[in-house]
């Protein structure tokens, strides 16, 4: 089942999903990338209803681009998660809505922080320290409570990432096999192996 | 000569034109239907198609479609299919098997579930047949349209991204379909995952279905990326023939189809009766004898043979 996780540190976040695309009993594909970069330092996880994802992530992509286009910089990561949050709501209150959950991290080039919101497909956001989406995220909420430091080093972030995977992996039934792993931080995007 | 005046004065033409319509209207069916538009005149003029007049026409045909809730519904969609396509060093192979069932019953052995979309692209058929009939077709116009407008084939990806966005725009109304769509364009070989939920998925190995399971078994086994022209032509024919042994709703016979530089080709016909006991018959790449279990391991035991009393 698809899972995805994501944590802050010191003036790094963390995204993390995992790569299969699934249609019932059958993983069609297991190199699927879910995070998508929207700006050069904002990142975005989705999951949720086959179809609604993908559309929905390059809507946001574009607009996203049309802003940094327009003017010349990228929108800060409080807006954009905002303004991401606003157009699931409108679209929740439409004939169609969009069925997709998101975990949106990215720095603030502006103060130097980083910034995580989880956000759902009921358009609910909030902003958090850590954050999982899917199964995996009744394993790995505790876990973070436990195990996440809001001011360590990204070696420290990965390892309670990795702690978080792991612990899908062997207590989740239909756990998910691979994840791609990215970081941004004030030099931007980087995938990292895990 | 006053041009302006003959511009809008009918001619023997027009006037005919006219009359031939008024005829096609009062019959209850106009000439769109036949000819050269091909049951696509209605799209000419933006999309146009009857719908059941209740408030919600998606639920009122999920109502009298639906095998799973009413197995007495009075409408059956074409279900139970394999269909199967990979991208490997010599092209693309695409496989499927040809039988079509509504309910139960096996309505036709014979079907053609690749539609050739143009010499270049070819899409599989799995769902309703209907759907992947008429949107694949349609998507055929829209890929030739972009030949023309563009001076250039449309890509594997594009022409893919534009049937996934059309469906999309239909979602949640009914349609059922799940296609790969294959072909060669400049990036080389290409196969992309199409299906009525939106999704579009790029890769080298799909197979679709309630056969599918059975075909992935065989297929994803034996696949490798530098097969050759014959291995991978009988490997597609294998895990067509696996599928229709096993599901119950594939069967009867075996298309395969190669796509390589140049275009697709039809490779041939394979009935899986003959498949099981013979083999696929003179063609390359096959081992030679059955492809059935018991064909394949005739003579052979995993327990001592009864030794028989003197």
């Amino acid at each position: 089942m698809e899972c995805s996780f994501a944590l802050t540190g010191k003036d790094y976040v963390l995204v993390a999903a995992d790569t299969t695309s699934a249609r019932s009993i059958i993983k069609m594909k297991v190199d699927e990338d879910k995070i998508k970069t929207l700006s050069p330092h904002l990142l975005m996880a989705y999951s949720g209803e086959p179809g609604d994802t993908v559309q929905f992530a390059e809507y946001i992509e574009r607009n996203i681009r049309l802003y940094h286009i327009r003017n010349l910089y990228p929108l800060r990561p409080q807006s954009a998660a905002s303004w991401i949050r606003r157009a699931l709501a409108e679209s929740l209150r439409s004939r169609q809505s969009y069925t997709v959950n998101l975990l949106v991290g990215g720095f603030d080039t502006a103060d130097k922080t980083p910034h995580l919101y989880w956000i759902d497909y009921l358009g609910t956001m909030a902003t958090v320290p850590f954050a999982a989406h899917g199964y995996g995220s009744y394993f790995a909420s505790s876990l973070l409570d436990r195990y996440h430091n809001p001011d360590g080093t990204l070696e420290e972030g990965l390892d309670a990432l990795r702690r978080a995977i792991d612990e899908t992996a062997k207590r989740l039934v239909v756990s998910p096999g691979k994840y791609t792993v990215k970081v941004v931080d004030k030099d931007g995007v980087r995938v990292i192996d895990l | 000569m006053n041009s302006f005046a003959t511009k809008f004065s009918p001619t023997d033409a027009d006037i005919e034109l006219r009359r031939a319509q008024e005829i096609a209207e009062e019959e209850g069916m106009s000439d769109v239907m036949w000819g050269s538009e091909a049951g696509f005149g209605n799209l000419v003029n933006g999309h146009a198609f009857n719908i059941p007049s209740v408030p919600d026409p998606s639920s009122f045909l999920r109502l009298h479609t639906d095998d799973h809730a009413d197995p007495n519904c009075k409408i059956k969609i074409q279900h139970g299919t394999t269909t199967l396509a990979f991208r490997f060093q010599g092209g693309v192979i695409v496989a499927v098997d040809s039988r079509a069932t509504a309910g139960s019953y096996i309505a036709s052995g014979t079907v053609k579930k690749v539609i050739e979309i143009n010499p270049y692209l070819l899409g599989t058929m799995a769902g309703g047949a209907a759907d992947c009939q008429y949107w694949e077709t349609y998507l055929g116009i829209q890929c030739r349209l972009h030949e023309l407008r563009n001076k250039e084939r449309i890509s594997v990806a594009a022409a893919s991204k534009y049937l996934s966005n059309l469906v999309y725009g239909y979602k949640g109304m009914g349609l059922s379909m799940g296609t790969m769509i294959c072909g060669w364009d400049k990036t080389g070989p290409a196969v992309f995952y199409v299906d009525s939920d939106g999704t579009r998925l790029k890769g080298d190995l799909f197979s679709v279905g309630s056969g599918s399971t059975f075909a992935y078994g065989v297929l994803d086994q034996g696949y490798r990326w530098d097969l050759t022209d014959a291995e991978a032509q009988e490997l597609g024919r294998r895990s067509i023939y696996a599928a229709g042994h096993r599901d119950a709703f594939s069967g009867n016979t075996c298309n395969l189809y190669h796509v390589k530089e140049d275009g697709w080709k039809f490779i041939g016909n394979y009935d899986i009766t003959k498949m099981h006991y013979d083999g696929p018959g003179e063609v390359a790449g096959a081992p030679g004898g059955g492809y059935g279990y018991d064909v394949r391991t005739q003579g052979r035991f995993s327990a001592l043979a009864p030794t028989v009393p003197a």
